[in-house]
């Protein structure tokens, strides 16, 4: 029994740690760019397919074809940015939501039609053996999804927290204008966050295919919509709170899985965020904020 | 303004019509076209509509069948068509893609009988079957399902049969299966929104229960769920001794690798909708000791089967599965209808249905009043990556 409750937390700690991996992208655009990313699920899908054209199609080396999926990743970002966002910067919000859902569906379609529907097999290049601790069973592809993920996430601390770029990361998320004036590049910043996020979202990637080892073009939709949740749930804008929030979600989608019921898991995965939403509308982590009058 | 208004419209109908013409695998000759190519070799084209999924998740049952059912087409083409009353039909196929999903099931359904569709391969899956079904009746249209398996499929529409086998009946099969091999503790994993998974698996752990051996534990997931691995987690935990999972082959994909990743050494148990999983597992290892139910294998030695096998490597590079036979079997079945009905009015050949015996590559079959089919099933393990008969 307590094994077995052990195993379900580790299985809600892999989830988790990739919802984390991927909230990360929404919470930094977010904090940045005050607007909700909602292609950034599909960014997985991207990777998760230029990781297989670079193996499958190309024979590249696993540490290429890895290279090659977070610059892709990246561009991808950023050109998404700078062609469908930024001539938004100071349209509506609505708008600008409703063009993330334009860019969503127009990147599925894209590799719906040069990849077509029918789901691609895809050998894990992750291949390690399984961990035992006496009956306790952890295999390879978690305790690399667990490492990647933490070291991810203290690299992107240490950047934000220590260096330049990171510091105008943070003044351009606090006030844009302040930022401007003291002859900090927003646009650059902004463009910066959006690579960041990508990139991160392309490990995301990486690591669910060699998980699930089956592509499909609708792939990244719904963890990228747990993702967004886990973001609100930790507090959008918080980076600490999206690495808290997937991590949470993770374990919550594992444990009601297990122990209430698989058919009412995603329920109660959506659940949670209404709950936040009403309680704490600012997440575990946000900071509540006085609107300026 | 009017004037352009108008233009614009007749534009966009025209594009509509080109739009709708060209939805079809196979171009539907014109009524012109076909009535001089008729007189010109003295035959008519009888139209079969198939419809299935020719992408998405369930996209090598529909495939399949399409190529099986092109095969026998060629075949009696080739063989200079049917005779029913004084004229010689050649047959022509039209498959539709619904992807699976009732909507497009119906759409395609409206579309081929536009085309002047005189009967109907499909649908390949058993939720859209469903569906189709109650438009059929409606038109008394000749409809045989390949390979749809739940029960709905095929009630309370007279002009409706099916080629394969029901979905409880499968599930039974497999439970008194459990119980010849020799094991009472039995693990069920099944998708809870569709209705082959939960027929099959309501029907096998009732006849578990008869059978004297144990259901420790009932698994469900939903469409389109990818991680297994808390489910299966659960059954690490319980004493089973065998798994069954009544679900198609790419969810079982995802079970069967999950659970060789979590070290579990379970032997799988599965329906026909495992039939193809070898072409989507990354390591067939995972597999290695599965046995599902096919009607039909392409190792088999008898000689239609070996010809089949031959005829449809040649031409798509592939080795067949059931699906293929079944939709082979079921252009057979069409024509032994209208044979025995000596016409190719609807109402003639659904009530030649039940007179006729076909000895078709799934076996020999011969269909009763409520469209069932009579014929046996086999078992197939997965050997050394290999789909093989068992003894």
């Amino acid at each position: 029994m307590l094994i077995s409750i052990l195993e379900q937390l580790i299985n809600g700690l892999r989830t988790g740690s990739i919802y984390a991996l991927i909230a990360l992208g929404y919470t930094m655009v977010y904090g940045i760019a005050k607007m909700i990313n909602f292609a950034h699920g599909d960014i997985i899908m991207v990777g998760a397919y230029t990781l297989y054209i670079g193996i499958a199609l190309l024979n590249l080396s696993i540490p290429i074809s890895i290279l090659l999926t977070v610059i892709v990743c990246s561009v991808v970002g950023v050109a998404v940015e700078k062609i469908a966002y930024k001539p938004l910067r100071n349209a509506p919000p609505l708008a600008v939501l409703i063009t993330a859902i334009g860019v969503s569906y127009f990147l599925q379609s894209v590799s719906l039609l040069i990849f077509k529907a029918t789901p691609i097999p895809f050998n894990s290049v992750i291949n390690l053996q399984s961990v035992k601790f006496g009956s306790l069973n952890i295999s390879g592809i978690t305790i690399v999804t667990l490492i990647v993920t933490t070291i991810s996430m203290i690299i992107l601390t240490l950047f934000i927290n220590k260096t330049k770029a990171g510091t105008a990361m943070r003044a351009v998320s606090e006030d844009k204008g302040a930022a401007q004036l003291v002859g900090i590049n927003v646009n650059k910043t902004i463009s910066m966050t959006f690579a960041i996020g990508s990139a991160l979202a392309a490990l995301a990637g990486i690591l669910y295919i060699c998980q699930y080892q089956t592509l499909k073009p609708t792939m990244g939709a719904l963890p990228g919509i747990k993702a967004f949740v886990a973001a609100v749930l930790g507090g959008i804008g918080s980076i600490p709170g999206a690495m808290l929030g997937g991590i949470v979600l993770g374990i919550i989608e594992s444990l009601s899985k297990a122990y209430i019921s698989t058919e009412l898991s995603d329920a109660i995965v959506f659940g949670v965020l209404v709950v936040v939403l009403l309680v704490k509308p600012s997440g575990i982590l946000g900071k509540k904020q006085n609107e300026k009058v | 303004m009017k004037k352009f208004l108008a233009g614009a419209m007749a534009l966009v109908m025209m594009f509509s019509f080109a739009a709708c013409s060209s939805g079809g695998d196979v171009e539907q000759p014109s009524d012109s076209e076909s009535n001089t190519e008729g007189s010109a070799e003295g035959s008519d084209t009888f139209l079969i509509g198939g419809i299935g999924p020719l992408t998405g998740g369930a996209a090598s049952y529909g495939n399949s069948v399409k190529q099986g059912a092109e095969i026998a087409i060629a075949e009696i083409n080739e063989a200079g068509g049917i005779k029913a009353g004084d004229e010689v039909y050649t047959f022509a196929l039209d498959f539709q893609d619904d992807e699976s999903s009732e909507d497009k099931a119906i759409t395609a359904y409206n579309s081929l009988m536009d085309k002047g569709m005189k009967a109907m391969i499909g649908t390949v899956t058993s939720a859209p079957c469903i569906a189709v079904k109650e438009l059929s009746k409606q038109d008394n249209i000749l409809q045989i399902t390949p390979s749809g398996s739940a029960i709905e499929c095929i009630t309370d529409a007279p002009n409706v049969f099916r080629l394969c086998f029901t979905d409880p009946l499968q599930g039974i099969t497999m439970a008194d299966f459990v119980k010849e091999q020799g094991f009472t503790k039995v693990a069920v994993i099944f998708n809870n929104s569709d209705d082959y998974s939960t027929g099959m698996k309501n029907a096998f752990v009732e006849q578990v229960k008869t059978n004297g051996g144990e259901v420790v534990t009932e698994e469900a997931f939903n469409e389109g769920d990818v991680d297994f691995s808390t489910q299966l987690t659960k059954i690490k935990s319980t004493d089973a001794e065998i798994i069954f999972c009544p679900v198609y082959y790419e969810a079982a994909a995802y079970i069967t690798q999950q659970a060789k990743e979590l070290g579990m050494n379970l032997p799988f148990i599965g329906g026909d909708g495992w039939d193809g999983i070898l072409a989507q597992v990354t390591d067939p290892a995972t597999i290695e000791g599965a046995v599902f139910l096919s009607p039909f294998l392409a190792t088999d030695e008898a000689e239609e089967v070996a010809g089949f096998v031959a005829k449809y490597q040649e031409k798509y590079s592939a080795t067949p599965d059931q699906f293929a036979a079944d939709g082979y079997d079921t252009v057979y079945v069409i024509k032994a209808a209208i044979e025995k009905a000596n016409s190719v009015e609807s109402e003639d050949m659904i009530a030649a249905m039940t007179e006729i015996t076909v000895d078709g590559i799934t076996g020999s079959m011969s269909f009763t009043e409520d469209g069932e089919p009579d014929k046996s099933a086999k078992f197939v393990v997965i050997k050394d990556g290999q789909y093989t008969a068992m003894e």
